[in-house]
C-alpha cells in the first residue's frame, strides 16, 4: 500500500519522476514469482511518467512481451496490484470517465495512510459525482484515525454510502472491541443502520428487477400461446419449437452479418426481429394448413399431433444446425450493465428484453384491438358460425391468427437467444412455463397472460432468493396446481356467453 | 462371465472352422468393437461431443498403425441424449447386441451411476474420462479423470494461499446432482478442517439446464460484501455454464474481487462465451491446451487436422481439454493392456491395466495405479485469458496418486484402496 501513497503524493505535488521505464524493467516484470513481479510493478509505478502508465497498461492488456517474444502472464494477485497502481496513476487523468473508473478502483482497497492524499484529491476534483465518491473514500480512510473527533466525523459521513464493504467496516467499528469511544460507536452504528437499509432497498430493487426480467421472458414465451391456445383454443405442443425457430433465425442472421456486413455486426439483432417473426409465422402457416386445421375442436388429437410435430421440428433443427448448442453473442450495446448502486448492476441485455417485451405486447394489443384483422379474429373465436354468416372468411382468419401466434413466438425466440442457450431442444424447457402462464392468467385473455407472467416471475425470484432455484420451481408448480383447483378459469375469466363452450 | 467366454469361444471356433468357405464370421472376427457412449444431444452435448470425436480420432490413429493384436478397431457410437436412464439402456445394447470389448463414455456422475450396474452385471469394461467426486471403486470401471484430491482440494488450497488471494469465505455453487453434492460435502469437511466457520460457507444448487443466474449472482455479491475475501467454487455442469458466465460478466463481478474456480469448465465450454469480462476466473484440471510440450503440440495438431477432415462445426477454432486428453490416454492404455494380456477378455485386460504408463499431452508420463483403477496425475490451476485459453498459475511438482475414498468423509479410512471382487 505504501508505494501507492507515495505515488499519490507525488502526483498531487506535481513531482517530476526519476527515470523512464526501460527494457530492464520489462525484464523484471517477466519473472516467475508473484512477489518479484509485484515489486517490479511498484517500482515502475513510482516513476509516475506517462511511459510508466503506458507500460503498465500494456501489461494489464496482456500485450507486453518479454525478450523471447512471449506474453508476460499475470495472476489475480498481481492483477489486483496492477489495477490499483493504474487507478492511482489515472486519478489525475483529464478524462472524467477515466477518473471515475479510477476512483471506483481505489475505493475497493482503502488504507488509513491514504487519508491526507485522498483529501487533497478530493479538494482538487471538479466533477461533483467523483467528488462525492472521494469524500466517502476519505471518510473510510479516516475511520481508524487516532483522533476520536475525526473518527466521529468519518463515522457520520459514511451514512450516505451504499457500498457493502462500508457496511462491514461500520459494523466492526460499532463493536466495543474495535472502538473505545461510546459516541463514535453510536455514530458508527447509526451509519451502519442507514447503509444497511439502503442496501436492503437496493437488494429488493434488484429482486424486483430480476423478477420483472424473468416475467418479461415468460411473457414473450407465452404471448404467442395466449393467442393460439388462449384465443383459438388450439393446444399447440409445438409452441416451444416455434420459439426455437425464432432463436435459430437470430443465429442465422448473426452468421449472415458476420460474413457479409462485418462492420455492422452489432446490429444483426434488429434485422433478426422481422426475420424471426416471418420464419416462425411461415412455419405456423404450414402447420396450420397441413395439420391443425383438420383438427379444430378435437383437443386430444390436436395435442398428440402437435406433439409429434414438435419432435419433427426438433429433429429438423438437429439435421440442419447440428445437435450441439450454437453460439449467439450479445451485441456490444447489450453487454455489460448499468450500475444503480455499488451493490446492484442491472444487466443491459435484460433491460433491453424487458423493453422488447413491452414493445411486443403493445404490438399484439394494437393488432387484436385496433385493427380489422383483430376484430375478425375475436369475432371468429367468439362465434364462428355467426362470423361466417356475416361474411368473415373464417378459414383464412384461423390461418392468419395461428401465424400471428407463431410469429410472436418467433419474437420470443429472439429474446431467448440473448440470455439462454440456443439448441434444438431449447423449446422443451419453455413449453411448460408458457402453458403455466396462459392457464394461470385465464384462457382467452391477453391481460391475464401479462399479469400471470409478471406475477410468476417476481414470485419465483423472491422464493429463489431464500430457498434456492430447485425449491422455487417446486413451490411455484404446487401453487399453480392448487390455484387451478380453486379457480379453474384462471386469474381473469372471460365474461359473456359463448356458442361453443 | 463363463457364459460370455463360452459364447466367444464358440464363435471363434465356428469362425475358424468356417474360415475356408464362409466370409461373414471372418469379417466379425477381423475387428474389435469399441463402444462410445457420449451424449451427442441435450444439455451435456456441449461437453461430451468433443469426447466422441477424440475417441474416434484415437481409434483411427491406432488403426492406421495396424490396430490391436492385428485387428482393426471398429467404433460403435450411440447417443444417450443426456438422458440418464437411456445411458443404462444404451450400455446394455452395446454389451449384449454389439458385443463391444470396451466402452469409452459418460460425463456426469449420474450417468456413470446409471451404467455401473449394467457393466457389473454383464462384466463389461468402461473407461470414464471425467473428474468426479470419488466415493466409488468399481471393478469394471477405469477412471482416467481426477479424484477430488487431484482437482478440488488443490484448487481450494490454492485460493486459500497468498497467490490465490487468501480467501476466507466460500460459496459452493453447483448443479443439483450427485457430483456437486458429494464434492461440496468433501469440500465443506475440508474447509472446516482448515478452520473456516459454518457461517462463512454458502451452498447453492440449480437444476440441470438452468439459465437464469440473476438471483444467484446477487446472492454471491451480498455474501461477498460482508468484509472477508470471498471465493466461489463452481461445480455447475453442462450448458448452464454459458448463461452463468454471461451473467457473471454482465454483473461486473471481477476475478480480482471474487474469483470463481470451476471444475467442469474448460476450453470447450468457454467457446461460446465472450471471455474478456471473465479474465482471471479459474479452472482446475490435469491438462490445459496451453501447456507447452512436444506431446501436446502433436495432440493439438492431430485434433485440429481431425476436425478439418471431419468438417466439424467451426473446425478452424477447435480446442482440446482435459477430458479429451483423459479419453485419449484411456484408449491408448487399454490398447497397451490388451497387447500385454494378448486378449480382449475383460478380466485379463483389467489385470493387465495396473501399472500401465503413457506419455501424455499434459507433459508427464502418466501411470495407472497398480490397484485403485485411477491414474496418477499432475494438477494444474489456470486462469481464463481473453482468448478463452487458460494461463497456468499453479501446478503440482509431479503426478499425484488418486484417493477415490476422500479422507474428509467419515468412515472412508476403513475402505480398501482396491475394487471389491478383484
Amino acid at each position: 500500500m505504501i508505494p501507492r501513497i507515495f505515488l499519490l503524493l507525488m502526483l498531487l505535488l506535481g513531482c517530476a519522476a526519476q527515470a523512464a521505464p526501460n527494457p530492464v524493467l520489462v525484464r523484471q516484470l517477466a519473472v516467475e514469482e508473484s512477489d518479484d513481479k509485484i515489486a517490479a510493478i511498484r517500482k515502475i509505478a513510482l516513476t509516475a511518467e506517462p511511459e510508466a502508465l503506458a507500460l503498465l497498461q500494456q501489461l494489464a492488456d496482456g500485450s507486453l512481451k518479454d525478450d523471447k517474444g512471449e506474453e508476460i502472464t499475470l495472476n489475480n494477485r498481481v492483477r489486483r496490484e496492477l489495477e490499483g497502481a493504474l487507478a492511482v496513476l489515472k486519478l489525475i487523468d483529464p478524462d472524467v470517465n477515466v477518473r471515475y473508473k479510477a476512483v471506483k478502483e481505489v475505493a475497493t482497497n482503502v488504507d488509513a495512510a491514504m487519508a491526507p492524499m485522498l483529501a487533497k484529491a478530493r479538494d482538487r476534483e471538479s466533477d461533483p459525482k467523483i467528488r462525492a465518491l472521494l469524500v466517502e473514500i476519505h471518510a473510510l480512510a479516516t475511520l481508524k484515525d487516532e483522533d476520536p473527533k475525526i473518527r466521529l466525523a468519518a463515522a457520520k459521513g459514511l451514512a450516505s454510502s451504499a457500498d457493502p464493504n462500508t457496511k462491514a467496516v461500520l459494523k466492526a467499528q460499532s463493536e466495543p472491541a474495535n472502538e473505545t469511544e461510546v459516541e463514535v460507536r453510536r455514530a458508527a452504528f447509526q451509519s451502519y443502520l442507514a447503509v444497511k437499509d439502503r442496501l436492503t432497498l437496493a437488494e429488493n430493487i434488484g429482486r424486483v428487477f430480476s423478477g420483472l426480467s424473468l416475467g418479461s421472458i415468460l411473457l414473450l414465451a407465452a404471448l404467442g400461446l395466449a393467442i393460439t391456445y388462449g384465443v383459438m383454443g388450439v393446444i399447440n405442443m409445438a409452441h416451444g419449437e416455434l420459439l426455437m425457430i425464432g432463436a435459430y433465425a437470430t443465429y442465422a442472421m448473426q452468421g449472415l452479418f458476420r460474413s457479409y456486413f462485418p462492420n455492422q455486426v452489432d446490429w444483426y439483432l434488429l434485422a433478426a426481429v422481422p426475420v424471426a417473426f416471418f420464419a416462425a409465422a411461415a412455419v405456423g402457416v404450414l402447420l396450420e394448413r397441413t395439420v391443425i386445421r383438420w383438427l379444430y375442436g378435437r383437443a386430444l388429437e390436436t395435442l398428440l399431433a402437435t406433439w409429434g410435430l414438435s419432435l419433427m421440428l426438433i429433429q429438423a433443427a438437429r439435421v440442419i444446425f447440428g445437435a450441439q448448442n450454437v453460439e449467439v453473442a450479445n451485441p456490444v450495446w447489450m453487454s455489460g450493465g448499468i450500475e444503480i448502486l455499488p451493490s446492484i448492476v442491472l444487466p443491459l441485455n435484460r433491460i433491453v428484453i424487458v423493453g422488447f417485451a413491452l414493445f411486443v405486447l403493445m404490438l399484439v394489443w394494437v393488432l387484436m384491438n385496433k385493427t380489422r384483422l383483430g376484430m375478425f379474429v375475436r369475432a371468429v373465436t367468439q362465434n364462428r358460425a355467426m362470423a361466417g354468416c356475416v361474411g368473415v372468411p373464417t378459414g383464412r382468419i384461423d390461418t392468419v391468427a395461428f401465424a400471428l401466434g407463431a410469429g410472436i413466438a418467433g419474437l420470443g425466440g429472439v429474446a431467448l437467444s440473448q440470455i439462454a442457450n440456443v439448441g434444438p431442444d431449447m423449446g422443451q424447457g419453455y413449453i411448460v412455463d408458457s402453458f403455466m402462464v396462459v392457464v394461470l392468467g385465464g384462457v382467452g385473455q391477453l391481460a391475464g397472460a401479462v399479469w400471470a407472467a409478471l406475477g410468476l416471475g417476481i414470485v419465483t425470484k423472491f422464493i429463489e432468493s431464500w430457498a434456492g432455484a430447485v425449491i422455487a420451481k417446486i413451490v411455484v408448480l404446487v401453487f399453480i396446481i392448487m390455484f387451478i383447483q380453486k379457480r379453474p378459469q384462471g386469474l381473469f375469466a372471460l365474461k359473456g356467453r359463448f356458442v361453443e363452450s | 462371465m463363463s457364459r460370455r467366454n463360452f459364447i466367444k469361444a464358440t464363435a471363434v471356433s465356428i469362425a475358424l472352422a468356417a474360415a475356408g468357405f464362409a466370409s461373414l464370421p471372418a469379417i466379425a472376427a477381423d475387428t474389435i468393437k469399441v463402444g462410445i457412449l457420449h451424449s451427442l444431444s441435450g444439455t451435456m452435448a456441449i461437453s461430451e461431443t468433443a469426447l466422441k470425436e477424440t475417441a474416434l480420432m484415437a481409434i483411427e490413429e491406432i488403426n492406421a498403425k495396424g490396430g490391436v493384436l492385428g485387428k482393426k478397431l471398429e467404433p460403435v457410437v450411440v447417443d444417450p441424449a443426456s438422458n440418464w436412464p437411456l445411458f443404462a439402456e444404451k450400455a446394455r445394447q452395446l454389451l449384449t447386441q454389439d458385443k463391444v470389448a470396451v466402452t469409452f463414455g459418460c460425463w456426469t456422475s449420474v450417468s456413470r451411476k446409471s451404467v455401473n450396474p449394467v457393466f457389473k452385471e454383464l462384466n463389461g469394461l468402461l473407461f470414464y474420462p471425467v473428474q468426479y467426486e470419488g466415493e466409488e471403486l468399481e471393478k469394471n470401471v477405469f477412471y482416467t479423470g481426477a479424484a477430488p484430491n487431484q482437482q478440488a482440494i488443490p484448487a481450494v488450497e490454492y485460493l486459500m494461499s497468498k497467490d490465490g488471494g487468501s480467501a476466507k469465505r466460500w460459496v459452493l455453487l453447483g448443479t443439483d446432482y450427485v457430483y456437486p453434492r458429494t464434492t461440496n460435502k468433501i469440500l465443506r469437511a475440508f474447509l472446516k478442517s482448515k478452520g473456516i466457520a459454518e457461517a462463512d460457507i454458502m451452498e447453492e444448487y440449480t437444476p440441470f439446464g438452468h439459465s437464469d443466474y440473476q438471483t444467484i449472482i446477487a446472492k454471491i455479491k451480498k455474501f461477498a460484501g460482508e468484509g472477508k475475501k470471498t471465493a466461489v467454487v463452481s461445480t455447475i455442469n453442462g450448458d448452464s455454464n454459458v448463461p452463468f458466465y454471461k451473467e457473471l460478466g454482465n454483473a461486473g463481478l471481477k476475478a480480482t474481487d471474487v474469483p470463481v474456480v470451476a471444475f467442469s469448465v474448460g476450453e470447450e465450454e468457454l467457446r461460446g462465451v465472450d471471455t474478456k469480462p471473465l479474465v482471471g476466473h479459474l479452472a482446475a484440471w490435469n491438462y490445459f491446451q496451453s501447456i507447452k510440450n512436444p506431446e501436446n503440440d502433436k495432440f493439438i495438431k492431430q485434433y485440429r487436422d481431425w476436425a478439418k477432415k471431419q468438417k466439424l462445426p467451426k473446425a478452424e477454432s477447435v480446442v482440446t481439454n482435459d477430458p479429451m486428453e483423459a479419453t485419449y490416454i484411456g484408449i491408448h492404455m487399454w490398447k497397451q493392456a490388451v497387447e500385454k494380456a494378448k486378449s480382449t477378455d475383460v478380466d485379463k485386460v483389467i489385470a493387465a491395466m495396473g501399472g500401465q504408463t503413457f506419455k501424455a499431452p499434459s507433459g508427464f508420463t502418466i501411470k495407472m495405479d497398480e490397484k485403485n483403477h485411477h491414474l496418477h496425475r499432475a494438477v494444474f490451476i489456470g486462469e481464463v485469458k481473453g482468448d478463452g485459453q487458460f494461463n497456468v498459475v499453479w501446478k503440482t511438482k509431479g503426478p499425484v496418486k488418486a484417493q477415490p475414498w476422500s479422507p474428509f468423509i467419515a468412515g472412508n479410512d476403513k475402505k480398501k484402496d482396491e475394487p471389491e471382487g478383484k
